[in-house]
């Protein structure tokens, strides 16, 4: 079964169509990109995807699920976790909590238990508590485990973040930019870590960048779009060579 | 000792104390009177703070639960133990009056927590100023209802509950409310604590933070606003209901936008999201009420600038978000309190 159908998808806001007829298949396991210029619609895909947006037409599917009408922590609990362009961690909070608290789809105990401290919930507790720090080891930033995320440098935050969607055990990781606002020692960093992500854990990424070197670098597959719609989609090599996506980033040369 | 057992032995060694002070006189019935004041306006304090602190909402409704705390508490007791004119004979000899005195009080609570739903489902959609407008609104409907309802003496107010504590007190002689509000706070701090320090509650502060991302990361954005809404309210509802046996007399006055601000002027004073700070912003705040009496209504021009000053040299309030342990670290080794 496909890991995500999306089939002909079209979002429109008042007269704007910000998606227009899109369709995407995923088998899993695959490392992909979805790219275009300003506005081209990318990140409201996501959004479609991830259950924040109710598709105006088309249908999205994850693992056999019809996901419409469904509130984003259900779509979540199917196995979809993602990222932000501007990072969204929870400030107030250090990066052990940040990553406890994304389990809450499988807390396993009720309110009931919380108040009363039953045996269910100090196991739950306890073995939330070793997972989130098994993953922060295996991701090599058990130090960060109490640090209040402000505190940490802008790449060392986008990392975090990272964590705290694979925390979810997803199926399918959604990057939105990971690379935005990185310096280029950085990126080079970022794309260590994805590619080792994608070899270590078993999912599918679909990421949105603007920087090439990361999509050329990364992907086996790119779709490219352009107001709400596909342009293109091949492999790094195609895409690169194709005078269609040159135009939509470049401009026509009559101009 | 085991720390696990040292707030328990702190706690009741100092309810004893309460009770030895006042059996032998220590204590006088004006001492108790503020003592038990302290108290509703603690459990005030502590249940608005889990909205206005840990969830950053910005609830002014909250001597609306109280109303309907104190209402229900007062009906169901009168109802129960008391002859009156409208509910007719008693259903229960008064001998049971201190046994039922929990349920009287868990009416209040419940009766309050489902008004409080009123205010959780357009909080699903609804935030900031314009959910302040709407709990301000849900403030005035039950005010307004409650003055409207013949069988509960509009605005004349309601009584009959001074019978009961008389019937606890000639069953056995202590000081029962300050017993009653005491065991109020104890349960309303330990139900707090446990609820923002699980994972589950914990939810309820990602919302605080970053609600986008916490519907994201699978955190039920909406039924941790049902629940933390339902116990705010309903542990107000239990403030209410103390608040209505220790005065003995509710009417719809009692429960105005003053009383709201009250709570909120407790919260900031105190700290959002520190339940250490609501206790004692909610003492300082009784005593103050308390000491300023002679100066009548010009108290209420003194605290006020004391808020005014406070919120300029200390806008994070009294303990911001910080609790008794994190100030003293090294208490965790003598007391676990979860």
């Amino acid at each position: 079964m496909a890991l995500l159908e999306i089939t002909n998808l079209t979002q429109r806001f008042g007269g704007l169509l910000a998606v227009n007829d899109l369709s995407v298949h995923l088998e899993g396991r695959e490392l992909c990109a979805l790219i275009g210029p300003n506005g081209a619609g990318k990140t409201t895909v996501f959004n479609l995807v991830s259950g924040f947006y109710q598709p105006s037409d088309g249908s999205i599917k994850i693992g056999g699920v019809d996901t419409r009408g469904m509130k984003p922590h259900q779509v979540t609990a199917l196995g979809v976790a993602r990222t932000f362009q501007n990072i969204r961690l929870w400030n107030d909070m250090t990066v052990l909590d940040n990553i406890k608290v994304s389990q809450h789809y499988r807390l396993g105990y009720s309110l009931m238990d919380s108040l009363m401290r039953t045996r269910r919930y100090i196991d739950r507790e306890a073995a939330i508590d070793r997972t989130a720090m098994e993953l922060l080891e295996f991701l090599g930033m058990r130090e960060l485990a109490n640090e209040f995320p402000p505190n940490l440098a802008y790449g060392t935050q986008r990392k975090v973040e990272i964590a705290r969607a694979l925390s979810i055990k997803p199926k399918l990781l959604l990057l939105d930019e990971p690379a935005a606002g990185l310096p280029s020692s950085d990126v080079v960093e970022l794309i260590k870590l994805i590619e080792w992500i994608h070899k270590e854990f078993d999912l599918a990424i679909w990421m949105i960048e603007h920087q090439m070197t990361v999509v050329m670098s990364l992907c086996q597959w790119i779709k490219v779009i352009d107001f709400g719609a596909t342009i293109a989609e091949g492999t790094p090599e195609d895409i690169r060579n194709n005078p269609v996506v040159i135009r939509a980033y470049l401009g026509d040369e009559n101009i | 000792m085991s720390p696990r057992l040292t707030t328990p032995a702190a706690l009741f060694a100092l309810l004893l104390g309460l009770m030895a002070l006042t059996q032998t006189g220590i204590l006088g019935q004006y001492e108790q009177t503020i003592l038990s004041t302290m108290g509703i306006y603690m459990i005030l304090a502590a249940s608005l703070n889990l909205v206005n602190g840990y969830m950053g909402e910005f609830s002014v409704g909250h001597a609306g639960f109280m109303a309907v705390g104190a209402y229900t508490s007062s009906v169901v007791g009168v109802y129960l133990f008391v002859p009156d004119p409208f509910f007719g004979q008693p259903l229960l000899p008064m001998d049971l009056a201190y046994l039922a005195f929990p349920l009287i009080l868990a009416a209040g609570f419940v009766a309050a927590a489902l008004v409080g739903l009123l205010v959780a489902i357009p909080s699903f959609k609804t935030r900031g100023d314009y959910l302040a407008v709407i709990t301000l609104a849900a403030g005035y409907i039950v005010k307004s209802a409650l003055e409207n309802i013949d069988v509960v003496g509009g605005p004349r107010g309601f009584m009959g509950m001074k019978k009961v504590v008389m019937g606890m007190e000639e069953m056995i002689s202590i000081p029962w409310m300050l017993i009653w509000i005491f065991i109020g706070v104890v349960f309303t701090v330990w139900i707090l604590r446990r609820f923002v320090y699980s994972t589950y509650g914990k939810g309820v502060m990602a919302i605080h933070q970053d609600e986008v991302a916490a519907e994201i990361m699978s955190v039920n954005t909406n039924k941790m606003k049902l629940v933390a809404f339902m116990l705010s309210s309903g542990l107000a509802g239990l403030a209410g209901g103390l608040y209505a046996y220790l005065i003995g007399f509710v009417n719809p006055a009692s429960f105005t936008i003053l009383r709201s601000t009250e709570c909120l002027v407790m919260v900031y004073l105190g700290g959002m999201g520190s339940l250490t700070g609501s206790i004692l912003a909610a003492a300082i705040f009784t005593l103050m009420l308390e000491f300023l009496k002679p100066l009548e209504q010009l108290k209420w021009v003194a605290i006020p600038m004391l808020l005014i000053v406070l919120m300029q040299f200390r806008p994070e309030g009294l303990m911001g978000n910080r609790e008794l342990s994190d100030i003293f670290p090294k208490l965790k080794r003598f007391y676990r309190f979860k």
